[in-house]
């Protein structure tokens, strides 16, 4: 559902198995009756102004590394839109992913260290695999961190999308919430209490209409203002780097372009830089009553944008005085978060009176619980024994994305050795992407293509990876092509003949000289010419006989 | 314990809710058989859920239903607050500003919402509206009533005579403009029966609704109201007209002629188009601009209006559709039809074997008329034979007249005169703008 005009539809019966299958494998206990709740979201990302979420199961647990792990929720909710890009005024969305089930799982909080994070998320991951109803693909599991330290506060990071940065996340925000109590208690040396720092405004336009900043020459040419505020006894906090890139400074920007849709911030412990220089500088120190140790922020926009960032930056700088605001941070690729947006409450969701609470009857749970699918461990086991795979190329099997991808392909294509099949959509297709090939563009029917060629002979099972890599590079097109492409198709019998008789003729000499002793090097001249299109055993076969011929 | 303190419960749970003194918005803790305890605020239930569960708000704010078998306790732990709906501050009233009644007819065009329980608690009385709608303070003195709330698909006939004197009323004691709160569904009937019922009307009427209720973050509630209180107070025009949005952007609110307006689509928020005809003004949300279309009556407070608000509901519509059963004409005849608007296809045609129905019921000085369930086009029956058949049967065409507007006409007409002829002669003459012999290309 992507238009808020389209009436609502009832809740999807195939996503609720999913999610009651989940739960079950969470070892949570599913409600009696589901309830589907607003969530208010105005950041434009759903189309309503809410997500419709459900609870469906509270109270499981699961075990990783022998420690038990509350599983406080589990709940079903509409995804939202994703955003593509944004401009100062406007944000934009694509609108595909919205309305698509997913499904949330909240563990309770007890894991104690970033490291235990990330295994707890890839156990969880794994379960939902398990169900092999869940898209993958980067984005389409993530996780939302909730990180508090003594002294600190809630903060939830979100959009980690890689389970190897889940660790990361953590122990950056661990850091930064460290920083931040660091900053409080000089604060509290330096005496400064939150009343100290006044929301008192200067207009510093006229201070700053000489200096060379472009993002002040441009406010003012659109008829903007500069206007600064003091903090008191901030000089040199402003710069303190919380975790990589983010100093205080850049909390407090993010809160003023959230708030007063403004562009930036200027902070005094970066200046004089960007085209304001020393003389500007001292010039709105003075201007605003600076002492010795206080800093002050310049915000340059229309007047309104400008007091509402300048307002947020007070509020920032009061908090710092004081605690550790809980906030809602989104993560970078790196695993560093930035400011994304306040806490919500419970206070954001009430009830989806449009769409009927659905009871849960105990028929349902039956069917889903006798269908339960194996937990990971006990497929890598099937695999090991049904397919003889090593237990570690199963593990790996069943930790990749590709186990449903596997029993396509070796349920299809009969000839090719199971073992050889996990081999590529295992350790192949990760040397792959480590060569920066879009492995992810594959789908699964043009894998099952692939391994299809080899095992009806149209192409050797050496070719695959070529056919493959294409395939990541096409991702419209389909393995016959990329076997025609490549020309990588089999060799007829008569075509192999003629190559043969062809890289014969050129060596008549070594062939004289050497006899059937010529064999090992004419075999490699002729896999040169033909690799990839013909089965080497059967080269072997047709240069011998050809070789006897000669010889004859 | 009033019944409301457990609104929605019925039977066994109801019983045990009382027993343990519960009421909507206490804090409860149920135990299950199997020793999981579930805690928060007991919620109303729905009068179309069944009886069997127990609906509690968890503290983060969830829904969940427990069902009363699996409950082995059931214990009250703490007084919820009851919901409740602490009211902004009103803005004050500007004086000097344009004086726009308000009548609300049902459809919660502006509701609050109490976001820990999820009631909804529609906004009414003027000052409610002010502060759910701040903005209508600076656009109008406000002035609001309700005249009754109903659902706009049981709204009749009757309504509308309601409708039509509270209007005149609001008219009598210095309005200057008039916006009636109304449901979608039906809400372009109202319009056209306004439309007849009040002639020479000095000021502005317009209807407004809503297509996203108000308890979401994306409704037009707001909007839309805001699009027709001020249409009603500064727009240059005197007639019945419907106020809603002009695309799915929150930009611009149009106003459509009554008698020439159709809901087009079921959730839209621009369901309502303009047919055969271009919209009468436009109001700019953004910019508070009125754009003004060429032709419209003008504001006139010395213009007498006149109350003709009875209808007749001895008329009927039937449409016509291949298959079609010829005793649905002979039954609206034997019921005592005064009048019959047909709703042919294409150009105004129904198939040669409605014909004997037809005549027979022309015979008995029935009037038929013909519109097109193609909505949009003027219908011609000069062009094909089956065309020319039925005008020879007797049957009157009513040009580019939509059949809603048609009917609603048809039940005004018959109420006033018993001549057949007299019928067709009103029918046939435009009486607010609901038809005309020329079509303009953008209204195409």
């Amino acid at each position: 559902m992507e238009l808020d005009e389209e009436p609502p539809h009832l809740l999807n019966p195939e996503a609720l198995d999913v999610a009651l299958t989940m739960s079950m494998l969470l070892h949570a206990k599913p409600m009696d009756e589901i309830h589907v709740m607003r969530k208010v979201v105005i950041d434009g990302s759903n189309t309503t102004g809410f997500q419709r979420t459900a609870v469906i199961a509270l109270n499981g647990s699961i075990t990783v590394d022998g420690v038990e792990v509350p599983i406080e929720q589990v709940t079903l909710e509409e995804d939202a839109g994703r955003k593509t890009g944004d401009t100062k005024t406007s944000a934009v969305f694509r609108l595909d992913r919205l309305g698509v089930p997913l499904i949330e799982v909240s563990t309770g909080p007890i894991i104690h260290d970033p490291e235990q994070a990330g295994k707890v998320a890839f156990a969880i991951g794994g379960i939902l695999r398990a169900t092999k109803k869940v898209k993958r693909g980067l984005g389409s599991i993530r996780q939302d961190l909730n990180v508090s330290i003594k002294d600190g506060a809630l903060v939830e990071v979100k959009g980690v999308q890689e389970l190897e940065l889940v660790s990361k996340a953590v122990g950056y925000e661990v850091q930064r919430q460290l920083g931040l109590l660091e900053v409080r208690d000089e604060l509290r040396q330096r005496n400064v209490k939150a009343s100290d720092i006044k929301d008192e405004f200067v207009d510093v336009t006229s201070i700053l209409s000489g200096s060379e900043s472009k993002i002040v020459q441009s406010t003012l040419n659109q008829g903007g203002v500069a206007l600064a505020v003091k903090l008191s006894s901030f000089k040199g906090l402003l710069k303190r780097e919380l975790i990589p890139n983010i100093r205080l400074g850049t909390e407090m920007a993010k809160r003023a372009v959230f708030w007063g849709r403004v562009g930036g911030i200027f902070h005094s412990d970066e200046l004089p830089a960007y085209g304001i220089d020393s003389s500007h500088v001292e010039e709105v120190a003075k201007s605003l009553g600076c002492g010795e140790l206080d800093g002050f922020v310049i915000v340059a926009d229309n007047l309104d944008n400008a007091k509402d960032g300048l307002r947020a930056v007070v509020e920032r700088a009061r908090e710092a005085a004081e605690r550790i605001p809980e906030e809602t941070r989104a993560a970078n690729p790196d695993g560093t978060t930035v400011y994304l947006r306040p806490r919500p409450g419970a206070a954001r969701m009430y009830p989806e009176t449009d769409v009927p609470p659905v009871q849960i009857g105990e028929g349902r749970l039956e069917r889903l619980w006798e269908n339960l699918p194996r937990m990971p461990e006990e497929l890598a086991k099937e695999l090991e024994t049904k397919h003889s795979l090593s237990p570690k190329l199963a593990t790996q099997l069943v930790d990749s994305d590709y186990l449903p991808a596997f029993e396509e392909i070796v349920a299809g294509a009969k000839s090719v050795a199971p073992s050889f099949v996990a081999t590529i959509l295992t350790e192949s297709l990760r040397s792959l992407q480590r060569e920066q090939v879009p492995v992810e563009n594959v789908r699964e029917d043009q894998l099952k293509q692939a391994f299809d060629l080899v095992s009806k002979g149209e192409t050797a099972k050496e070719s695959v990876l070529d056919v493959l890599r294409w395939l990541a590079f096409h991702p419209d097109g389909a393995a016959e092509e990329a076997v025609e492409m490549l020309n990588l198709r089999m060799l007829t019998k008569s075509d192999l003949e003629n190559i043969i008789s062809k890289v014969v003729e050129s060596n008549q000499t070594l062939v004289q000289d050497n006899g059937a002793k010529a064999l090992g090097r004419m075999m490699n001249l002729v896999m040169g010419e033909v690799r990839g299109r013909a089965d080497p055993r059967r080269v072997t076969e047709l240069l011998r006989t050809r070789l006897e011929q000669v010889k004859a | 314990m009033s019944v409301s303190a457990l609104e929605g419960y019925h039977g066994e749970i109801l019983r045990r809710l009382r027993k343990s003194g519960a009421k909507v918005g206490s804090v409860i803790r149920l135990t299950s058989k199997s020793g999981e305890v579930f805690e928060g605020i007991l919620i109303p239930r729905s009068e179309y859920s069944d009886p069997r569960h127990i609906v509690l708000k968890m503290r983060n704010g969830y829904n969940i239903g427990i069902s009363l078998e699996r409950t082995e306790k059931l214990e009250v732990i703490g007084e919820g607050e009851k919901p409740h709906f602490t009211k902004p501050s009103s803005p004050p009233i500007r004086v000097g500003l344009p004086r726009v009644a308000i009548i609300s007819t049902g459809g919660t065009i502006a509701s609050r919402v109490d976001y820990r329980t999820g009631a909804v608690q529609p906004a009414l009385t003027a000052a409610d509206l002010a502060s759910v709608v701040p903005e209508l303070s600076s656009i109008a003195e406000v002035d609001a009533h309700i005249l009754f709330s109903e659902y706009s698909e049981n709204i009749g006939p009757m309504h509308w005579k309601g409708m039509a004197e509270e209007v005149a009323k609001r008219i009598a004691d210095g309005a200057e403009g008039v916006v009636i709160s109304h449901g979608t569904d039906t809400l372009h009937y109202t319009a056209a029966a306004l439309s007849f019922a009040l002639s020479g009307l000095p000021i502005p009427v317009l209807l407004v609704g809503a297509q996203r209720s108000s308890d979401r973050p994306s409704s037009d509630a707001a909007s839309n109201l805001t699009g027709a209180v001020a249409l009603a107070a500064r727009a240059d025009m005197a007639l019945v007209g419907v106020a809603m949005h002009q695309d799915l952007s929150d930009h611009i609110i149009l106003a459509h002629r009554g008698t020439r307006v159709r809901k087009c689509h079921t959730s839209r928020r621009d369901a309502f188009k303009s047919i055969n005809a271009n919209p009468l003004a436009s109001y700019d949300l953004k910019t508070g601009q009125i754009e003004l279309t060429n032709g419209v009556p003008k504001r006139d407070k010395s213009r007498k209006l006149a109350l003709r608000s009875r209808f007749d509901q001895h008329a009927y519509l039937i449409k016509f559709y291949p298959g079609f059963n010829t005793s649905m004409i002979d039954s609206a005849v034997s019921a005592g039809a005064r009048g019959i608007v047909l709703e042919g296809t294409g150009l105004g045609h129904v198939s040669r074997q409605l014909f004997d129905s037809v005549k027979k019921a022309l015979k008995r000085e029935i009037p038929f008329f013909m519109t097109s369930q193609t909505i949009w086009g003027r219908v011609d029956m000069n062009v094909y034979n089956t065309g020319r058949d039925l005008l020879n049967l007797g049957v009157t065409p009513l040009e580019d007249m939509i059949a809603e507007t048609a009917i609603v006409k048809l039940m005004w007409v018959v109420a006033q005169t018993k001549s057949a002829s007299k019928i067709r002669e009103m029918m046939l003459r435009s009486i607010a703008g609901e038809m005309t012999s020329r079509t303009l290309v953008e209204a195409s």
